[in-house]
C-alpha cells in the first residue's frame, strides 16, 4: 500500500485536512471524503467536463486532477456558488433561462461558465459556445444554456454598475 | 379561458436543489458499512468461458467476497424480455427466439462487456484494483457485427435457439406495393444504413442496494425511467417477493430510453446486497457504460419508393436488418417492429406499404430504445425516401410533400400501415416555416455560394411519431408484456396543501413543474402549495414510467382524473353544507359557489378542512381527501410537424456545419411552452449528432473502436447553432388535455432535414445519398467521386465527339 | 466508481528541478514527469500507463513565465496554453503560438495543460509541437548535473517519443523573434470528439520588401506519428512571390516528409490525411502571408 500523504484544501471558504493516497482524484476527494456530491463524474477521458471545479480560481476536470496536487489550494464547487443566501448571477441564469434539465451536467457547466464570464463580462454567442467545448449536455441542445449565459453576463454587468 | 398556470412558462421547481448541488442521484447516496462492486466484463466478443480464477483477486487487499456466473446462477434467473412477438400476432411469421440472458455469464460471453464476475471490496478503488486481478480463460468463437451479415449461413451462430442469429420476422403490408410499383411511373430504390448509436445520457447507471434481513426488504436505488416495473421485474426474475422489494429512482441524470429497461446490474447489485446483508454500490464508469448500457438504431435498410411523374407518390417497400446485440434487451423487439413498421406511412396519403423487418442477434452491445426509438428509423426512411422522389423527378421537395400529404382531420384517420391517426394537419406547420424561413431567397444565395468553396443546401423533415404509450390492449396485441396504463394520486392535506403522487418517473424533463401546473390550474391554489412526487415504489401506487413522450399525455391525463375526483368530492362537501345540490355548485378561483348566488360561497381550504374534520359530511360519505386514478388511453397520439435544416459544407475539407435550424411542431396543447421548448432543443442536437457526427464503430474482432468519449462524437456547444422554434397547435381528441407528448419531436425530425439539406448542397455534383454520419472524409470523398465521374463523363463525351467527328471525315 | 481508477502509484512533488532530475534518475525510468496532466493521467486511469511514480513539477517555482527580450521569447514549460493564449507578450512576439494554445481542447484542459507537457509527451495529434516547429524553438532541459539545449528540429522522434532522455526534464522553450514582415497561422482539422488536430498545420512566413518569401518554416501535426517540418514545402516558398498558386503548389508538398506515414484510424484514412495536410498547408500560408 502507498503510505497516504496529508492534504489541505480550502474548499469553499472552509479548511479541510485529510491523508489521502496519491491516485485519489479530486474529484473523489471533494465527494466521498468530503461529502460534497454536487460536483458529479460523466466519464473516464476529460471530456465532459461535468466535474469542473474552481481550483486557485482555474476552471479544471477535477477527474483529471490529484487530490494531492490540490494541498493548499482553494477549491469551489457548485455548493460554494451562492453566497449569502443569494444565487450567483450564473445560477440564477440557469434558473431563469431553463439551462437545466437532469441537471447532471449543470454543476460543471455552471463553473466553466463562471470562468467564461469572469474573464469576459461581455461574450458573444460564439465565444460562450467556444468557452463551454469542454462541458457536454446531452439534454439540452445547449440553446438554453447559452442564454442562461447571456442572462448571467447581463446581470452582472447590470450589478457592476449599480455599484 | 384563461388560465392560472396551464400555458405558461414556469420557472422548474426541480432546479432549486439541482442548481445548488443538492439533487441526490444514485452515486450521491451513501449507506453505512456499504460496500463496492467492479464487474468484471469480458474483453471478447464471444467466447466460451472456460475457467474463472479468483484466487489472486480474493487476496487483495479490501475485498470482501467475489461472485461469478456460475456462484449466483440458481439466484440471478434470467433477463426477462417484456415485449414478445408472437405468430398469434398478423405481423409476426413466428414465435419470436427469445435465448436466455443470465445477468452474469457463465458459459458464453457474447458481447465484449458481457459481465462474468462481481468483486465487492470495501472502498471502490480496492474493488477495480483486485477487478484487474481476476484471471478469466476464454477459448475465441467466431464474431459477427453486422445486422445484416449474421443471417448468412456461414455465420457465427450466438444461441443455439436461434438459427441465422435471427429472432423474429416481421412485416405490415398496407395495400399492394408490388401491384403499385408495376403501375409507377418512378421507382427510387435506396440502401439506408441508419448507424448505431450510444446514448449518453451525462449519468452513467449506477444502482445501491440494501438488504435489511429483519425485514426481509430488499430496497434498489438505480437510475431508471421505470421503478416500478423495475421493480416487479427484479421480484419476477429473483423469486424476492415483490411487496419486500423497494425500488427508488431517485434524481435521474438524463436516460433517453437507456434506462427503461431491467439491467443485469440492478440484480446482481440486489442479490449480492441480500447474500452478504450488506448495502453494495455500484457505479458504472463511461467506457463501461459504452458497453453496458443498451444502444440505439442499427438498421441496415432497402427501400423503395413509387409513384408519377407528376409528384403523387403512390407506395413505400422497406427491408430492414435491425440489429438486436447480443441479447433482447426489454423492449427491444418492439422498437425495430411496432415503432418503425407501422410509422411508415408518415404524414401522407399513399396507400401502399410494405415492410419486412429481420431482427437479429450480433457480438455486439444489447440494441434497444433510443429517443424516438424505432420512429427516427421510419421518418428518417420515409423523409429521405420522399426527397430522393422528388428530386428524381426534379420537383420541389415541399411541393411534393404538400402534394402528398394527408388532408386535415380532427377526429382519427386511418393510414396505409393500418394504425388510425389522432388528429392532424399537416400543412400548417410547413406554411408556418416557411414564414420564418425566406426559402425563395435561400435558392439565391445557394447558388451565389457555388464556387466560393461553400456548398449550401436545406433539407426538409415533415415528421409524425407516434407518442403517449400505450393503449394497453392494442399495446398487448402488438406484444407488449406489461400494461402501459399510467396512475396518480391526489392527496389534499388537511392544511389545504397537496402532494400529487405520479406513476411516471421523469430523468429531467421537468415533471415536478408541468404536473403541479396541471393540478394547480385544477385546485386553483399556488404552485408552491403543490408537491409532485415520483420515483419511489413505496409511497406511489404502481406506475408504468416515462418513455415514448407519455407522461403529460397519460399520466397528466391520470393525474386530471384524480384532481376532478377531488374537485367532485369538495363540490358536494360544499353543496351539503350550503344546502344546495352538488350540480348547483361552481368552483372558480379557488372558491366554491353557488351558481346565481355568487356571494354564497366557500375557500378551498375550508372544505378541504371540512373533508377531514368529517362533522358535517353528506351522509355516507367517507372522510378525507385523497383520489387514485389509473389511465388507460384509448389511442396512441400524434404528433407531427416540420423541420427545416440548413447546412453548409467545405468544398475541399468534406467539412459540414448545421449553420441554421428551424423547427415549427405540432404536439397538441402545451402545459409549459419553455420546457417543450427545451425539450425541442435537445431532441434537436441529438438528431444534428446523429447526422453529422456520432456513431458507434465495431471492429470485425467485436471490438468497440468508439470506446470512449475520445472516438465517440457527441455534440458539444461549437457544433450545433441556437434554434429557432414555433407550433401550431391542434389538439389531441385522445386526452382531455388536448396534449401529444414532445420529449422526441426533435431527434425523429431532425436526422433527415440534416442529411436531405446535405444532399441538396451536394446535388448538382450529382449526389444523391449519404450514409449518417457526416464525417468530413465522407463527404470529401464523396464531392471527389462525383467531381472524377463528371470529369470522366465529360472526357467520354468528348472522347465521343471526337471519334464521331473522324467517323464522319 | 464513476470513473477508472488508476493503480496505485508513489507521488513526489520536488521544490527543484534538480531535485526532480534526481527523482527521475532514482526511479530509472520508472517514473514519469506530471506537468499538467491532461495527457497522462488519463492514460494512468486507464492503466495503460502504470507508472511506479509520479513527479509533480507545479511545485517547482519558477518554471511558469512568459519574457520577452532580445533573443526572443523564453516560456517556461509550465506555463499553462491559457497563459500563452491570454498573454500579450505572445500575441506581439509570436501570435501563432497565442493562437494555437487558444485552439487546444478546453477552457479546463487549457487552464491546467503546459508548453512542455505537450511538447514532452509528443503526442501525434497534439497542436503546440507543429507551431514550435514552425516557430523554430529552441528547448531547454535539465538534468541533476547541467543543462543542454535542443533544436525543436531534432527533438521529436516518434510517436510520443523525444529527444529527452529519461533523466532530463523540459524547463524552457525558447522562440527566436520574427523577423520584420513575418506573418504566422495555425489552422487545423479538428476531431470532433477530442478536439486534437486530425491534420494541423503552422506556417510562420518572412518576406523581403519587394514581397519575395524570405524565409518559411511550415510544420504539419495530426498526418503522421509524430509533428514534422515540411522542408520540401519550405523549399519551394523560398526565393519567390507568394502567389496564390506558387502557394497552392507548394502545399501540394506538405505530406512529403511524412511518405508513407500517414495515421489512419476511424476518424480519417491515411489518404484523407494527406489530402487535407495539402489543404491546410494552403491555408496555414494564405493566412500567414496575408497577415504579414
Amino acid at each position: 500500500m502507498p503510505i497516504q500523504t496529508q492534504i489541505t484544501v480550502t474548499v469553499n471558504g472552509t479548511r479541510h485536512t485529510n491523508p489521502v493516497e496519491p491516485r485519489l482524484l479530486l474529484a473523489h476527494y471533494l465527494r466521498e471524503v468530503l461529502n460534497l456530491t454536487g460536483t458529479h463524474i460523466g466519464c473516464d477521458t476529460s471530456s465532459c467536463g461535468a466535474c469542473t471545479v474552481l481550483l486557485n480560481g482555474k476552471a479544471v476536470k477535477s477527474c483529471t486532477v490529484l487530490a494531492v496536487q490540490a494541498d493548499g489550494g482553494n477549491v469551489t464547487t457548485v455548493e460554494g456558488l451562492a453566497k449569502d443566501g443569494k444565487y450567483h448571477a450564473v445560477q440564477q441564469g440557469f434558473w431563469d433561462k431553463h439551462g437545466l434539465q437532469c441537471g447532471f451536467c449543470t454543476p460543471g457547466m455552471m463553473i466553466t461558465a463562471v470562468q467564461i464570464l469572469e474573464r469576459n463580462p461581455n461574450p458573444t454567442e460564439a465565444e460562450i459556445r467556444r468557452g463551454l467545448r469542454g462541458n457536454l449536455c446531452r439534454c439540452t441542445g445547449y440553446h438554453n444554456i447559452v442564454e442562461a449565459v447571456k442572462a448571467a453576463a447581463a446581470a452582472s454587468r447590470a450589478g457592476g454598475r449599480k455599484r | 379561458m384563461t388560465t392560472a398556470f396551464i400555458g405558461k412558462s414556469v420557472r422548474r421547481t426541480e432546479d432549486p436543489r439541482l442548481i445548488t448541488g443538492k439533487g441526490t442521484y444514485v452515486d450521491d447516496v451513501k449507506l453505512l458499512g456499504m460496500l463496492h462492486m467492479a464487474l468484471v466484463r469480458s474483453p471478447h466478443a464471444h467466447a466460451r468461458i472456460k475457467k474463472i480464477n479468483v484466487s489472486r483477486a480474493s487476496k487483495a487487499p479490501g475485498v470482501v467476497a467475489i461472485f461469478t456466473g456460475a456462484d449466483l446462477q440458481g439466484q440471478l434467473g434470467s433477463l426477462p424480455v417484456g415485449w414478445v412477438l408472437k405468430q398469434a400476432d398478423t405481423h409476426t411469421k413466428y414465435d419470436m427466439k427469445a435465448p436466455p440472458h443470465p445477468p452474469l455469464a457463465f458459459e458464453k460471453v457474447r458481447y465484449v462487456g458481457d459481465a462474468v464476475a462481481a468483486v465487492v471490496a470495501n472502498d471502490p478503488y480496492l474493488a477495480a484494483d483486485a477487478a484487474a486481478l481476476v484471471d478469466v480463460d476464454y477459448e475465441l468463437l467466431g464474431v459477427v457485427t453486422d445486422g445484416e451479415k449474421a443471417t448468412k449461413r456461414d455465420a457465427p451462430q450466438l444461441h443455439t435457439e436461434a438459427p441465422d442469429n435471427t429472432c423474429f420476422e416481421w412485416d405490415v403490408h398496407g395495400g399492394d406495393y408490388e401491384g403499385a410499383a408495376k403501375k409507377a411511373q418512378v421507382v427510387v430504390k435506396q440502401k439506408f444504413i441508419n448507424q448505431r448509436l450510444i446514448p449518453n445520457a451525462m449519468e452513467t447507471r449506477g444502482v445501491v442496494a440494501d438488504y435489511n434481513t429483519g425485514t426481509n426488504q430488499i430496497t434498489i436505488w438505480t437510475s431508471t425511467q421505470i421503478p416500478h416495473l423495475v421493480r416487479l421485474l427484479f421480484a419476477a426474475v429473483t423469486g424476492h417477493p415483490e411487496q419486500s422489494v423497494r425500488v427508488i429512482a431517485p434524481e435521474v441524470g438524463g436516460a433517453f430510453g437507456s434506462k427503461l429497461y431491467l439491467y443485469a446490474e440492478e440484480i446482481i447489485t440486489g442479490m449480492i446486497a441480500k447474500n452478504l446483508a450488506r448495502p453494495v454500490k455500484w457505479v458504472e464508469g463511461r467506457q463501461e457504460n459504452y458497453l453496458a448500457t443498451t444502444h440505439g438504431r442499427d438498421h441496415i435498410t432497402y427501400g423503395e419508393i413509387c409513384g408519377d411523374k407528376d409528384g403523387t407518390i403512390t407506395g413505400l417497400k422497406v427491408t430492414t436488418y435491425a440489429n438486436l446485440g447480443a441479447y433482447l434487451s426489454t423492449f427491444a423487439p418492439g422498437i425495430p417492429t411496432v415503432l418503425f413498421g407501422l410509422m411508415l406511412s408518415g404524414v401522407y396519403k399513399y396507400p401502399n406499404v410494405s415492410c419486412k423487418v429481420y431482427g437479429t442477434f450480433t457480438n455486439t452491445t444489447p440494441v434497444d430504445a433510443y429517443r424516438g426509438a424505432g420512429r427516427p428509423e421510419a421518418t428518417y426512411l420515409v423523409e429521405r425516401m420522399v426527397d430522393a422522389f422528388a428530386r428524381e423527378l426534379a420537383r420541389d421537395p415541399v411541393a411534393v410533400r404538400r402534394k402528398n400529404f394527408l388532408p386535415p382531420f380532427k377526429n382519427g384517420r386511418a393510414v396505409a400501415t393500418g394504425v388510425l391517426y389522432d388528429s392532424g394537419n399537416y400543412r400548417a406547420p410547413v406554411d408556418k416555416a416557411l414564414e420564418m424561413f425566406d426559402y425563395k431567397a435561400f435558392r439565391k444565395e445557394q447558388r451565389e455560394a457555388r464556387g466560393s468553396g461553400k456548398l449550401l443546401g436545406v433539407g426538409f423533415s415533415t415528421y409524425i411519431e407516434i407518442c403517449g404509450m400505450a393503449p394497453s390492449a392494442v399495446a398487448a396485441s402488438l406484444g407488449a408484456g406489461a400494461g402501459l396504463w399510467e396512475s396518480s394520486t391526489v392527496r389534499v392535506h388537511p392544511t389545504g396543501k397537496v402532494t400529487v403522487f405520479t406513476g411516471t418517473s421523469p430523468h429531467g424533463q421537468g415533471h415536478e413543474t408541468t404536473l403541479a401546473q396541471v393540478a394547480g390550474e385544477h385546485l386553483g391554489i399556488p404552485m408552491e402549495s403543490i408537491e409532485v412526487m415520483h420515483g419511489d415504489t413505496d409511497r406511489q401506487q404502481f406506475g408504468t414510467g416515462t418513455f415514448g413522450s407519455r407522461s403529460i399525455t397519460v399520466g397528466g391525463t391520470a393525474l386530471v382524473m384524480s384532481l376532478k375526483k377531488v374537485k367532485d368530492k369538495m363540490r358536494k362537501i360544499a353543496a351539503h353544507q350550503m344546502g344546495v345540490p352538488a350540480k348547483n355548485v361552481i368552483f372558480e378561483d379557488g372558491k366554491f359557489y353557488v351558481e346565481d348566488i355568487r356571494e354564497k360561497s366557500m375557500d378551498f381550504g375550508t372544505v378541504v378542512g371540512e373533508a377531514y374534520n368529517a362533522k358535517n359530511l353528506p351522509p355516507g360519505m367517507e372522510p378525507g381527501l385523497e383520489a387514485t386514478s389509473f389511465f388507460d388511453p384509448k389511442n396512441f397520439t400524434w404528433p407531427f410537424g416540420c423541420h427545416i435544416a440548413i447546412v453548409e459544407i467545405d468544398e475541399d475539407t468534406g467539412q459540414t456545419r448545421l449553420k441554421r435550424y428551424v423547427a415549427v411542431d405540432d404536439i397538441g396543447n402545451v402545459i409549459n411552452p419553455m420546457i417543450v421548448d427545451g425539450m425541442v432543443h435537445g431532441g434537436i442536437a441529438q438528431g444534428v449528432g446523429q447526422a453529422l457526427q456520432e456513431g458507434a464503430v465495431y471492429g470485425e474482432n467485436g471490438q468497440l473502436v468508439t470506446g470512449s468519449m475520445l472516438d465517440y462524437a457527441v455534440p458539444t456547444a461549437e457544433d450545433v447553432p441556437s434554434y429557432e422554434t414555433a407550433r401550431t397547435v391542434t389538439p389531441s381528441p385522445v386526452n382531455p388535455l388536448g396534449v401529444k407528448g414532445a420529449g422526441e419531436a426533435g431527434t425523429i425530425a431532425a436526422s433527415p432535414a440534416v442529411m436531405n439539406a446535405a444532399i441538396d448542397a451536394l446535388a448538382h455534383l450529382g449526389i444523391r445519398h449519404l450514409d449518417m454520419p457526416l464525417r468530413s472524409e465522407t463527404v470529401w470523398r464523396a464531392i471527389n467521386g462525383a467531381k472524377a465521374a463528371k470529369k470522366a463523363a465529360r472526357s467520354a463525351t468528348a472522347t465521343a465527339a471526337r471519334s464521331g467527328r473522324k467517323a464522319r471525315r | 466508481m464513476t470513473t477508472n481508477v488508476a493503480a496505485s502509484f508513489q507521488y513526489h512533488a520536488p521544490s527543484s528541478v534538480e531535485e526532480a532530475c534526481r527523482l527521475l534518475a532514482k526511479y530509472k525510468g520508472g517514473a514519469k514527469l506530471l506537468a499538467g496532466g491532461h495527457s497522462l493521467l488519463p492514460l494512468v486511469k486507464l492503466r495503460l500507463a502504470t507508472p511506479e511514480a509520479l513527479i509533480d513539477l507545479s511545485r517547482i517555482k519558477g518554471l511558469s513565465y512568459v519574457k520577452a527580450g532580445r533573443k526572443g521569447l523564453a516560456i517556461g514549460a509550465m506555463t499553462t496554453y491559457y497563459d500563452i493564449e491570454s498573454s500579450d507578450v505572445v500575441k506581439k512576439a509570436a501570435p501563432v503560438l497565442a493562437d494555437a494554445a487558444a485552439q487546444v481542447a478546453d477552457t479546463q484542459v487549457r487552464n491546467a495543460g503546459t508548453l512542455g507537457g505537450s511538447l514532452a509527451h509528443s503526442d501525434p495529434a497534439g497542436d503546440l509541437p507543429a507551431v514550435v516547429l514552425a516557430l523554430g524553438a529552441e528547448l531547454e532541459v535539465h538534468t541533476a548535473r547541467g543543462s543542454r539545449t535542443i533544436s525543436v528540429d531534432n527533438f521529436f522522434r516518434d510517436l510520443l517519443t523525444t529527444a529527452l532522455r529519461p533523466n532530463e526534464v523540459l524547463t524552457e522553450i525558447r522562440i527566436p523573434p520574427l523577423p520584420a514582415r513575418t506573418g504566422t497561422a495555425y489552422v487545423k482539422l479538428a476531431n470532433k470528439a477530442s478536439h486534437y488536430a486530425v491534420v494541423g498545420v503552422a506556417a510562420v512566413v518572412t518576406l523581403d520588401k519587394a514581397g519575395v518569401c524570405a524565409a518559411a518554416r511550415v510544420a504539419v501535426t495530426g498526418a503522421g506519428p509524430h509533428a514534422v517540418r515540411a522542408k520540401r514545402t519550405e523549399r519551394i516558398l523560398i526565393g519567390k512571390k507568394l502567389s496564390a498558386l506558387v502557394i497552392r503548389r507548394a502545399a501540394e508538398r506538405a505530406g512529403a516528409e511524412i511518405g508513407d506515414g500517414f495515421n489512419s484510424d476511424i476518424h480519417a484514412s491515411a489518404e484523407y490525411r494527406a489530402a487535407m495536410t495539402i489543404v491546410f498547408a494552403e491555408r496555414a500560408l494564405t493566412e500567414a502571408v496575408g497577415r504579414v
